[in-house]
C-alpha cells in the first residue's frame, strides 16, 4: 500500500528533489545560470519521464491520493506548462536569487499537480494552497518594481480570501454530508439542504478565483501586468488548466446530483450567470486596454467565462470539450506570453506600440503571435476554434444553454476587434529600425507551442481521442437540469 | 485529386513565399503568378473534365476523408457546375489580380502570400460540400483581407478593413451559431451536405428552420452585400488595394451568395418558403438603392463600389425566385460580375489610380485621360459596355435570364429591377463620359499630365485582355457555363431549391 503511494507520487517526488537540487546550486554557483536552468529542465523531464514510466493508478489513503489517467494527462500537461516557464524565467528572470525563483515555479507545479490527483477535498485544499504560496511569492519576485509589489500583494489578498470562502464551503459540506471523499459527497441522497446548497456556492466562488472569473477576476490585470512576465505566464496557463480541472472533477463527481433541476436552482444556474458576467466583462474590458499583457488577462477573464459555460452545461460531452479547450488555450496563452517576454526584452516593453514592425524585424515571431491570437479569436483552422466548436455545440446538449452560448458568439465576434489591434500593430505599424535580435530558447519555445496549436486546429483528434478514452467513463456525468 | 490542387497550389505558394529570402522578395510576384495559373489550370480541367451527361452524378470529383469522426466531420470536396463556375472564376480574378499587382514593391513577400491565402481559402469553400469544411476555408479569409486592406490600401485604409473585417465576424458568427444548433437540431452527428439536404426526408423541424434559415442566409448575405448591411462593401472596396478590391468584389461577395445558396436554401427549404418574400424585397432594395447612390458620387471608385451592391442585387433576387431561370441566371451572373468588377475595379485603381492619385470623376475629366492613357480608356469602356448589360457580354446574358425568372416567379418585382437596369446604365454612362469624355465648356482640356502618366505597362494590358476576353467569350458562348450549371440543378441536392417553372 504504503509502496503504491510512494510510486504514484514519484513524479512530484523528484520535482521536489530537483527544486532542492536548484536550490543548493544557486548557493554554490548563483552566477551560473544557464548550469541551474538546465538542471530546473532536466529534472523537469524526469519527472515527466517517471510519470510516463509508472502509470499506476488507483485511489489510495482512503482517496488522499488518487490517479487515473486523465489525471496523469493533466499532470503531464501542467508538467510541460511548468517547464515552458522555467524556460522563460530562465531568458528573463535577475541575476539575484534566479535558483529561488525556478524552485518556486517547481514547488508551484507540485501543487498543480497534486491537486490533480486527489479525490478528497482536504487534499485539494492543502494542494491548492501549496499552488498558491509559490505563486504569490513570484508575481512579488521583482522587489524593486513597484508594480510587481502591487501585484504580489493583490494575488494574495484575493487569494486569501477566496481560500477563506472556498474552506468554509468545504467545512459546509462536510458537515451537512459527512464526509470529505468527493464520490461519498455525490451517495450522500439527502434533501436539498440549504446548508450544502450555500456550501457549495462558496466553494465554486472560491475556485472562480483560482480561474479568474467574475467576481473574483480583479486580481488578474494586475497580476498579469505587473508580475514578471515568466510567472505571469504560469499563473495564466498552469494554474488555469489545474483549476478549470479540479472544476471539471469536482462538479462531475462529487457535486453531480446538485446541478440544478427546472424546481429547484443548482450550480447549473449560478455558473451560467457567473460565465455571463466573466463573457462580457472580459471582453467589453479588453477593447480599451493598451498593454498587451493587460489585454490577456482580460481575454483570460473572457475564457475563463466560455470554460465554465462548458461546466454549466451539465453535459457528458462538455466535460471532455472543456478539458480539450482549457489545453488548448493553457498552450495558446503560455505562447503568446513568450511572444510577450521577447518583445519586452528587446523592444523594452509590452504596449502594444512597442509592437510596432514586429513583422519585420522577426517574421517568425510576428507569424507565432499570429497564430496565438487568431487561435484565442476562434479563427479557423486553429486550435482554439475547434476548441470553441467543440465546446459550445456540446453545451447545446442542453438547450437550457442557448442563451449563454448566444452571448458567447456575440462576444467573440466583438473579440476579434482587440486581437486585430494588436495584430496591426505587428503587422501594418512601421516599427523602429535597427532592433536587434537575439536569438533565445524563449523563441524556440514559442515557435514549438506555435506549431502546437497549428497541429492540433489541423488533426484535433491527437488530444480528442486520448482525452476521451482517458475521461471514458467520465466519472458520474452530471444531471441535465 | 484535380479539384484539392486547387487550393493546394494557393496555399503551396503561399507557404514558398514566406521562405524567400529578403533579397529575392520580387520573385514572390512570380511565385504568385505561377501559383495562380496553375490553380486557374486545375479549374479550368476540372471544368473541361465535368461530364455534363444526365448518366452521371451532378456532383463529381468527390473526396471523402474522415476529419473528426467524433463531430460528424469530414474532409468532403466536389464539384458540379454551381462550384466549377465560381471555381473558374477564382482562378481568373487570382491570375488577372497577381497582374495587377505586378507593381507591388512594399513588402511584396507579405502581400502576394496574404494574398494567395485569400484564393486558397476561396477555392476550398467552392469545393467544400461538409457544411464544417465550408466554414473554416471560409473563415480563413478574414484575416489576410484585413492586413491587405489595412496595410497596403488607400483612403481611411484602417477603418475600412476593421469595418469589413467586423461586418464578416458578425456574418460569421450568424453562421457558427446555425453550424453549432444543426447536430442538436438534426439529431444526425454529421454536417455532410448531401445528408442534411436529403430531400427524401425532413431532416430538420419546420419551427427550426423557421428560425435558422433567415440566421443562416443573413449571415452568409452579410458578405454578398444584402441591403441594408451592405455599407461595409464600399468602404473596403474603396479602401483596399487595386487586386484587393478585385477579389473582394470579383470573389469574396461571392462567398456569400454561394454559400447562401449552397447551404442555406438546401439544407432549410421550409424556412426558405417562409422568408423568400422578406429576402426578394431585400434584394431588390440593394438593386435600386446601390444603383442609385451609385449615380450620386463623385469619387470613380466609389461608383464602381456601389455598382457591384446592385448587380449583388440581381444574384440574390436571382436566388428568391426558386426557377431554374432565376437560379441559373443568378449562378451566372456570380461569375459574370466577379469579372467585369474585377475589370472595373483594375482600371480604376491600378490604371488610373495608382498614374493619378485621385479618383475625384471632375478631376479626373481635366486630365485628358482618353488621350493619355487611351489602354485604360478602352478597357473601362469595355468594362461599363459589359457592366450596363450589353448583348454580347456575359452581363446581358445573366441579367437577362434572372429578370426572366424573376418574370415568372414575382412579376411585380421587375418594377424596381427593370428601374435598377435603367439607372445602372445611367451611372454607368455618367461616370464613363465625367471621368474619360468630359466636354469642356471653355474649349480645350487642359493638357497637364497628359504626357507625366506612365504608359500602360504590359503585365496590365494582359490582366486586362484575359478578363475582356472572358467576358466576351461567355456572352457569346454562354453554354460553356450554362450547360454544367442547368446540370447541376437537376440533382437531388440542389433540387430542393427548385420550387416552379420548372425549364
Amino acid at each position: 500500500m504504503m509502496n503504491e503511494v510512494v510510486q504514484v507520487l514519484v513524479p512530484q517526488a523528484i520535482l521536489v528533489l530537483t527544486a532542492l537540487v536548484v536550490l543548493g546550486l544557486g548557493v554554490s554557483v548563483p552566477k551560473a545560470r544557464k548550469p541551474i536552468t538546465a538542471a530546473t529542465l532536466f529534472g523537469g523531464f524526469l519527472a515527466a519521464g517517471s510519470g510516463l514510466l509508472f502509470p499506476l493508478n488507483g485511489s489510495f489513503l482512503h482517496g488522499m491520493v488518487a490517479v487515473d489517467p486523465l489525471s496523469r494527462m493533466f499532470q503531464l500537461v501542467i508538467l510541460a506548462l511548468a517547464l515552458v516557464a522555467v524556460v522563460y524565467a530562465g531568458d528573463t528572470f535577475p541575476e539575484r536569487h534566479f535558483a529561488e525563483s525556478l524552485a518556486l515555479i517547481l514547488f508551484g507545479a507540485v501543487g498543480m499537480m497534486l491537486l490533480c490527483a486527489t479525490d478528497d477535498l482536504l487534499m485539494i485544499f492543502l494542494a491548492l494552497e501549496l499552488t498558491s504560496i509559490p505563486l504569490y511569492v513570484l508575481a512579488a519576485f521583482q522587489k524593486s518594481g513597484r508594480s510587481s509589489a502591487e501585484a504580489g500583494l493583490k494575488y494574495f489578498l484575493i487569494g486569501s480570501v477566496s481560500a477563506a470562502f472556498l474552506l468554509y464551503g468545504f467545512s459546509l459540506i462536510y458537515g451537512v454530508s459527512g464526509t470529505t471523499h468527493l464520490a461519498e459527497i455525490a451517495r450522500f441522497s439527502g434533501p436539498a439542504d440549504p446548508l450544502l446548497l450555500a456550501g457549495i456556492a462558496l466553494s465554486l466562488g472560491g475556485l472562480a478565483f483560482k480561474v479568474a472569473a467574475v467576481p473574483f477576476q480583479l486580481w488578474a490585470p494586475d497580476v498579469y501586468e505587473g508580475a514578471p512576465t515568466a510567472a505571469a505566464a504560469l499563473i495564466a496557463s498552469g494554474s488555469k488548466v489545474a483549476g478549470i480541472f479540479l472544476l471539471a472533477k469536482l462538479l462531475a463527481t462529487g457535486l453531480a446530483p446538485w446541478a440544478g433541476s427546472p424546481v429547484f436552482p443548482g450550480w447549473s444556474l449560478l455558473l451560467g450567470v457567473v460565465a455571463a458576467a466573466s463573457i462580457v466583462l472580459g471582453n467589453i474590458a479588453a477593447l480599451v486596454q493598451s498593454n498587451v499583457k493587460r489585454l490577456l488577462a482580460y481575454s483570460a477573464i473572457a475564457h475563463a467565462g466560455y470554460l465554465l459555460l462548458g461546466l454549466a452545461s451539465g453535459q457528458p460531452a462538455s466535460f471532455v470539450a472543456v478539458l480539450f479547450y482549457v489545453v488548448v488555450y493553457a498552450t495558446t496563452t503560455a505562447g503568446a506570453f513568450g511572444v510577450v517576454i521577447v518583445v519586452e526584452r528587446e523592444h523594452g516593453g509590452s504596449r502594444v506600440d512597442d509592437f510596432n514592425g514586429l513583422a519585420r524585424s522577426s517574421p517568425v515571431l510576428a507569424i507565432c503571435l499570429l497564430v496565438f491570437l487568431a487561435s484565442l479569436a476562434g479563427i479557423p483552422p486553429l486550435a482554439g476554434f475547434i476548441g470553441k466548436f467543440f465546446l459550445f455545440s456540446s453545451a447545446l446538449g442542453n438547450p437550457g444553454i442557448l442563451w449563454l452560448v448566444v452571448l458567447a458568439l456575440a462576444a467573440n465576434a466583438i473579440s476579434l476587434y482587440y486581437y486585430l489591434i494588436v495584430l496591426k500593430h505587428v503587422f501594418v505599424v512601421p516599427g523602429p529600425d535597427g532592433v536587434p535580435t537575439r536569438s533565445s530558447a524563449s523563441r524556440t519555445v514559442v515557435a514549438v507551442l506555435a506549431l502546437a496549436v497549428l497541429v492540433l486546429g489541423f488533426f484535433p483528434n491527437l488530444l480528442l481521442s486520448p482525452l476521451e478514452r482517458a475521461a471514458h467513463p467520465p466519472a458520474v456525468p452530471a444531471q441535465t437540469p | 485529386m484535380i479539384l484539392t490542387a486547387t487550393f493546394f497550389s494557393a496555399f503551396a505558394g503561399a507557404g514558398l513565399i514566406l521562405l524567400l529570402p529578403v533579397r529575392l522578395a520580387m520573385l514572390s510576384r512570380w511565385v504568385a503568378l505561377a501559383s495562380a495559373l496553375a490553380g486557374l489550370g486545375f479549374a479550368a480541367a476540372a471544368l473541361a473534365a465535368y461530364d455534363n451527361s444526365p448518366a452521371a452524378p451532378a456532383v463529381q470529383f468527390l473526396t471523402d476523408l474522415p476529419w473528426v469522426p467524433q463531430l460528424g466531420i469530414s474532409f468532403l470536396t466536389g464539384a458540379d457546375g454551381i462550384s466549377l463556375a465560381m471555381l473558374v472564376l477564382t482562378g481568373i480574378i487570382a491570375v488577372a489580380g497577381v497582374l495587377f499587382s505586378w507593381n507591388v514593391a512594399h513588402r511584396p513577400r507579405a502581400f502576394f502570400a496574404f494574398f494567395l491565402l485569400i484564393i486558397g481559402g476561396v477555392f476550398g469553400v467552392f469545393q467544400s460540400f461538409d457544411l464544417f469544411l465550408l466554414f473554416v476555408f471560409y473563415e480563413i479569409v478574414i484575416l489576410p483581407k484585413y492586413f491587405l486592406i489595412a496595410a497596403w490600401g488607400s483612403t481611411n485604409r484602417e477603418y475600412g478593413a476593421m469595418k469589413l473585417t467586423m461586418y464578416s465576424v458578425a456574418g460569421s458568427g450568424l453562421v457558427l451559431l446555425v453550424l453549432l444548433a444543426i447536430p442538436v437540431a438534426s439529431g444526425a452527428h454529421t454536417f455532410n451536405l448531401f445528408a442534411l439536404a436529403d430531400p427524401a426526408r425532413s431532416v430538420f423541424a419546420p419551427a427550426f428552420q423557421t428560425w435558422a434559415f433567415p440566421v443562416l442566409f443573413t449571415g452568409f448575405a452579410v458578405l454578398a452585400g444584402l441591403w441594408p448591411l451592405h455599407t461595409w462593401a464600399p468602404t473596403g472596396h474603396v479602401a483596399a488595394p487595386t487586386a484587393v478590391s478585385m477579389l473582394l468584389a470579383g470573389v469574396v461577395m461571392k462567398l456569400g451568395s454561394y454559400s447562401a445558396l449552397r447551404v442555406a436554401m438546401t439544407v432549410f427549404p421550409y424556412g426558405l418558403d417562409q422568408w423568400r418574400t422578406a429576402f426578394a424585397v431585400l434584394a431588390a432594395a440593394g438593386i435600386v438603392g446601390g444603383a442609385l447612390v451609385a449615380l450620386s458620387q463623385r469619387d470613380l471608385k466609389f461608383t464602381v463600389g456601389y455598382s457591384s451592391i446592385a448587380h449583388m442585387g440581381f444574384v440574390l433576387l436571382g436566388l428568391m425566385t426558386l426557377n431554374l431561370a432565376g437560379l441559373s441566371g443568378a449562378v451566372l451572373q456570380m461569375f459574370s460580375h466577379g469579372i467585369i468588377g474585377g475589370l472595373l475595379f483594375a482600371v480604376v485603381g491600378r490604371m488610373i489610380y495608382d498614374r493619378t492619385h485621385t479618383r475625384d470623376m471632375a478631376a479626373l475629366g481635366r486630365m485628358n485621360l482618353s488621350k493619355a492613357i487611351p489602354f485604360a480608356t478602352l478597357t473601362f469602356t469595355v468594362a461599363s459596355v459589359a457592366s450596363m448589360g450589353l448583348p454580347g457580354f456575359s452581363g446581358f446574358i445573366a441579367e437577362f435570364t434572372i429578370l426572366k425568372g424573376a418574370w415568372q416567379a414575382f412579376p411585380l418585382f421587375l418594377i424596381p429591377a427593370g428601374l435598377g437596369v435603367v439607372v445602372t446604365v445611367a451611372f454607368t454612362l455618367r461616370a464613363l463620359q465625367k471621368t474619360f469624355f468630359p466636354s469642356h465648356p471653355d474649349g480645350q482640356p487642359s493638357a497637364a499630365g497628359e504626357s507625366t502618366l506612365d504608359p500602360i505597362t504590359l503585365p496590365e494590358k494582359l490582366g486586362a485582355l484575359l478578363l475582356m476576353a472572358v467576358t466576351l467569350a461567355i456572352g457569346v458562348f454562354p453554354s460553356v457555363l450554362l450547360d454544367p450549371i442547368l446540370r447541376s440543378f437537376d440533382s437531388p441536392l440542389m433540387q430542393s431549391v427548385l420550387r416552379e417553372g420548372m425549364k
